[in-house]
C-alpha cells in the first residue's frame, strides 16, 4: 500500500510522489499548490478523522479523508 | 475624460474588496473565506482626468474553471472587455500567488500587480524588491496595504502609466524544453504568413497548454493540416521530458519553476524561526481543536443570539415608545377617522413594528460579518465538513447556510462555490431552513409574547438550532432520493485569522441595515397600507351603529369593552381581509390557526417582516391606540393559544422565503421548476411539522 496523507505523523514534513486522480479534483490540488514535489506537512484532522488538515508552503488547507488518501507522499530527508 | 476600465484579479483572501474600498472609498462587502465576491461588482471613481471603473471579479487559485466563480472571472479575462488587468496578491504569501500571476501573464494582456498586506509583509520580515520585480516579470509592481493605505496614490498613478503606455512584452519564459517546441510552432505560422490578433507566441503557448478556444480557431483555418502533425510532435516531446505527465501538470509545474526564479531574486525573508508558531496556528489549537472545536463554535452562536435578544432589547423598548407616542401625537391632530386609522394604524403600527427590530439585526449583522471577516467561517466549514458530508452536504456548504441566516438572497448567490450541480441544488434547497433576519422579529415577537423573558434568548436560540437541524435532515432525505449521486472533493483553504477592520464591518452592517430599513419604508409601508385597506372595508356601517347603540345602552365599563371587542371583531370578519382569511382558513384549522393568522402567514410570502405588520394591523384594530401599554406582544398572548403560536412559529422557520428571495432562487437552480418544487417541498414539510408541533404543544 502507498503511504498517503492519512499515514502521515503529525508535523513532520512530507513530500508529494503522485496525485491518484483525475479530472476537477487534480486542478483543484494543483491550484493550491499540491504537485509532485511539493513539500507537504500534516497539522492535525478532526475527530474521527473526517477532514485533514495540511500545510502546503504558506497555505493551510484542509480536505476530506477520500481525498487525503489520494495524495501520495514520501519522506523527506529534511526531517 | 478617458475611461478607464480595470479587471481586478486575485486569490481568495488578498484583500481585494478591502483594496477597492481604499481606492475607491466604497462599500462592497469583504470578507475571509473563499467566495464573498460571487458576481462580478463594479465601480467608478474619478482621478485626475479619468473615469476608472474596477470590475471586482470572484477570487480565483488558478484559472481552471473548477467553481463557477473561478468559471466567471476567466471568461471575464479571456473574452470581456476590459483596458488592464489588475492582479492583487498577498505580499506575505507571494509563492501561491504569484501562480495566478503568472497565468495571468500568459494571458498577454495590459496589466500591472499590487502587492497588497504590505504592512502585515514587514511585520514578518518580509523584504520585496518591487522594482526588480517589475523589471524581472515586465509589468509594474506596486507595494500597497489596503488597510493603512500606503501606496494607494502611487498604485493609482501606475494604472494611469499603464494605461497611456504601450503594453510590455511579457518576460513569462518557460524551460527549454518547452521553448523548443514554441519556436517550433511560431517558425511554422511565420512561413504560413498566418492571420492573427493574438501574437504567434500566444498561439503557440495557447496551443501546447491545449487552450481549447485556439483549437476551435485554429480548426477551421487551412493552416490545421500542416500544423497538427507538428503540434502533436511538440505535445509529445514535451510530455517525454516530462515523465508523462498531464499537460496541466507540467504547466503548474513550469510556473511554479519561473516563480520559484522571481522570488529569489527580488524577496529576502530575515531571521524567521521556523519553530514558533504563528498567531494562526496558536489560535487554531483552541479553535479547532478535536474535542473543543464544535464546542466553542457552538457557545459561539448561542452568544450570538444571547446577545441580539438581550441588548437588542433595550433600544427597542426606546423605538416602541417612541412609535406609540407618535402614533398618538399624529393621531389626535387628524380629525377624520378614516384618515387617522390609516396613519396611525396602517402607516406608524406597520412600519413601526418594523423598525422595532433593526436593534436586533444590526447585533445579527455584526456577529455574521464578524465570521466572516475574521476567518472563522472556514474553520467552521473544515470542523462540520464530516458531520455535514454524513448528510449528504458539502462542507463548503455551511458558508451559504450560515449566510442565510442573515439573508437567503446573498445565501443562494453564494452557494455558487459548489461546484457539484446536484451538491449546489441540494444546498439551495435548504438554504431556506436558516431563519433569515428577516424572520427574526416574527421570532423575537412570539418568543417574547409566550415565554419568560429569562428563556427568550434560548428558545430563540433553540428555534435557530432545531431549523438548521431540521434543514439538515431533510438535505439526507433528499440526497437519498431526489439528488443522488457523487459528492464534491472538499479542499478548502484555511485562511491566516486577521483582525476584522471596524470600517468594513461598519459598512456591511450599515448598508444590510439600510437596505432593511428601506424595505420598510417603501415595500413594508406600501403593504401595511394595503393590508390595512383591505382589513378596515368595506365599511358596514349598519353594524357599527347598532354596536354603538348597544354600547350606549350599556353602563359598567366592562360591558362597553367587550361589547366594543365584539364589534371589532365583526368588522374585521366581514372586511375584505376577513373573506380571505375565512376562505383559507379549513386548511389551517387542523393547526389550530384562526385566519388572522393564515392572512399574517400568506402576506410573510411577499417579505417576512411584512408578518410582524400584518399582526400589528389585525390585532391593533379598533383597539384603543391610546393605550400605551398595551403592545402588540400582549394582545397577541391574549388572543393566541400557545399551540397555535408554536405552530405559527413552525411555519415561520419552514416555509417559502420571501419573494426576492424565491426570485433569486429561481436563477441561481437554474429553472421555474425547482421553484415549484420548492414550494411544494417547503409547504408539505411546513404544514406536517407544525402539525406535530401544535399536537404536541396541546399535550404539554
Amino acid at each position: 500500500m502507498a503511504k498517503t496523507i492519512i499515514d502521515c505523523e503529525i508535523n513532520k514534513l512530507y513530500l508529494v510522489k503522485k496525485l491518484h486522480t483525475t479530472g476537477a479534483l487534480r486542478q483543484r490540488l494543483i491550484s493550491f499548490g499540491i504537485l509532485k514535489g511539493t513539500q507537504i506537512k500534516y497539522l492535525t484532522s478532526t475527530k474521527l478523522n473526517a477532514t485533514y488538515e495540511i500545510q502546503v508552503g504558506k497555505m493551510t488547507i484542509a480536505l476530506r479523508k477520500e481525498e487525503a488518501m489520494k495524495i501520495e507522499v514520501q519522506d523527506n530527508e529534511k526531517n | 475624460m478617458k475611461k478607464i476600465k480595470i479587471a481586478l484579479v486575485g486569490q481568495p483572501n488578498v484583500g481585494k474588496s478591502m483594496l477597492t474600498n481604499a481606492i475607491g472609498d466604497t462599500t462592497l462587502h469583504v470578507g475571509n473565506f473563499s467566495g464573498v465576491t460571487v458576481e462580478k461588482k463594479q465601480i467608478s471613481f474619478k482621478y485626475k482626468n479619468y473615469d476608472i471603473s474596477i470590475v471586482d471579479l470572484p477570487g480565483t487559485y488558478m484559472l481552471t474553471n473548477y467553481s463557477l466563480e473561478e468559471k466567471v472571472t476567466s471568461d471575464f479575462l479571456q473574452n470581456g472587455e476590459y483596458d488592464l488587468i489588475l492582479n492583487v496578491a498577498d505580499s506575505t504569501n507571494l509563492e501561491r500567488n504569484l501562480q495566478l500571476t503568472s497565468e495571468l501573464l500568459n494571458l498577454d494582456k495590459k496589466m500591472l500587480i499590487a502587492l497588497n498586506m504590505t504592512d502585515e509583509a514587514r511585520k514578518e520580515n518580509i523584504e520585496i524588491n518591487a522594482n526588480y520585480m517589475t523589471e524581472l516579470l515586465g509589468v509594474n509592481v506596486v507595494q500597497v496595504s489596503a488597510v493603512t493605505k500606503e501606496g494607494i496614490e502611487k498604485l493609482l498613478h501606475n494604472i494611469v502609466q499603464t494605461y497611456e503606455n504601450p503594453k510590455k512584452e511579457s518576460k513569462l519564459i518557460f524551460s527549454e524544453s518547452i521553448e523548443e517546441e514554441i519556436r517550433n510552432i511560431i517558425n511554422h505560422l511565420e512561413e504560413n504568413k498566418f492571420q492573427s490578433d493574438l501574437s504567434y507566441r500566444k498561439i503557440a503557448i495557447n496551443l501546447i497548454s491545449e487552450d481549447k478556444h485556439t483549437y476551435r480557431m485554429l480548426n477551421d483555418n487551412p493552416i490545421w493540416i500542416t500544423l497538427q502533425p507538428i503540434l502533436l510532435a511538440s505535445i509529445k516531446h514535451i510530455k517525454m521530458h516530462h515523465d508523462e505527465e498531464a499537460i496541466i501538470d507540467i504547466f503548474a509545474e513550469e510556473f511554479m519553476a519561473f516563480n520559484n526564479g522571481i522570488l529569489t531574486e527580488t524577496v529576502t525573508v530575515k531571521n524567521i524561526d521556523n519553530t514558533k508558531l504563528t498567531m494562526t496556528q496558536k489560535i487554531d489549537n483552541i479553535l479547532i481543536h478535536p474535542f473543543l472545536g464544535i464546542p466553542i463554535f457552538l457557545f459561539l452562536m448561542w452568544g450570538l443570539f444571547q446577545l441580539t435578544f438581550e441588548i437588542g432589547s433595550i433600544p427597542m423598548d426606546w423605538i416602541d415608545g417612541f412609535f406609540s407616542w407618535l402614533g398618538n401625537s399624529v393621531g389626535q391632530s387628524i380629525s377624520n377617522d378614516d384618515i387617522r386609522s390609516l396613519v396611525v394604524d396602517g402607516l406608524i403600527g406597520g412600519v413601526g413594528a418594523v423598525i422595532l427590530f433593526v436593534p436586533n439585526i444590526i447585533i445579527l449583522f455584526v456577529g455574521i460579518a464578524l465570521l466572516e471577516s475574521t476567518g472563522y467561517m472556514s474553520r467552521v466549514a473544515y470542523l462540520l465538513d464530516g458531520f455535514f458530508h454524513k448528510f449528504g452536504l458539502h462542507g463548503q456548504s455551511f458558508i451559504p447556510l450560515v449566510t442565510g441566516f442573515g439573508c437567503s438572497i446573498p445565501a443562494y448567490m453564494s452557494a455558487r462555490i459548489l461546484k457539484n450541480d446536484k451538491d449546489r441544488l441540494l444546498t439551495l434547497f435548504i438554504i431556506g431552513f436558516m431563519s433569515c433576519g428577516a424572520r427574526l422579529p416574527v421570532y423575537v415577537l412570539f418568543v417574547g409574547a409566550f415565554f419568560s423573558p429569562e428563556s427568550s434568548g434560548t428558545i430563540l436560540f433553540a428555534i435557530y438550532i432545531s431549523g438548521a437541524l431540521l434543514g439538515v435532515i431533510m438535505a439526507k432525505v433528499l440526497k437519498m432520493t431526489a439528488f443522488k449521486g457523487e459528492s464534491e472533493p472538499f479542499v478548502m483553504e484555511m485562511p491566516k485569522y486577521r483582525l476584522p477592520s471596524t470600517v468594513l464591518i461598519w459598512h456591511t452592517v450599515k448598508s444590510k441595515t439600510w437596505m432593511y430599513l428601506k424595505k420598510a419604508g417603501t415595500f413594508i409601508a406600501a403593504a401595511s397600507i394595503l393590508i390595512w385597506f383591505l382589513s378596515n372595508y368595506p365599511h358596514d356601517d349598519r353594524l357599527k351603529l347598532q354596536y354603538e347603540h348597544k354600547i350606549e345602552l350599556t353602563n359598567d365599563d366592562e360591558g362597553k369593552n367587550k361589547l366594543s371587542n365584539e364589534l371589532n371583531q365583526k368588522l374585521l370578519e366581514q372586511s375584505f381581509l376577513g373573506h380571505i382569511g375565512k376562505f383559507i382558513e379549513p386548511a389551517f384549522e387542523p393547526l389550530g390557526m384562526d385566519w388572522k393568522m393564515a392572512v399574517a402567514l400568506q402576506t410573510g410570502l411577499a417579505a417576512k417582516e411584512v408578518v410582524v405588520s400584518t399582526l400589528g394591523v389585525l390585532y391593533s384594530l379598533g383597539g384603543d391606540v391610546d393605550e400605551q401599554n398595551s403592545s402588540l406582544k400582549e394582545r397577541l398572548s391574549e388572543n393566541i393559544p400557545f399551540a397555535s403560536a408554536v405552530a405559527f412559529i413552525i411555519i415561520m422557520m419552514i416555509y417559502l422565503p420571501c419573494l426576492a428571495a424565491t426570485i433569486v432562487f429561481s436563477k441561481e437552480a437554474g429553472g421555474f421548476k425547482y421553484t415549484i418544487y420548492l414550494f411544494l417541498f417547503t409547504t408539505v414539510v411546513a404544514y406536517i411539522f407544525a402539525f406535530i408541533g401544535y399536537r404536541v404543544a396541546l399535550m404539554m
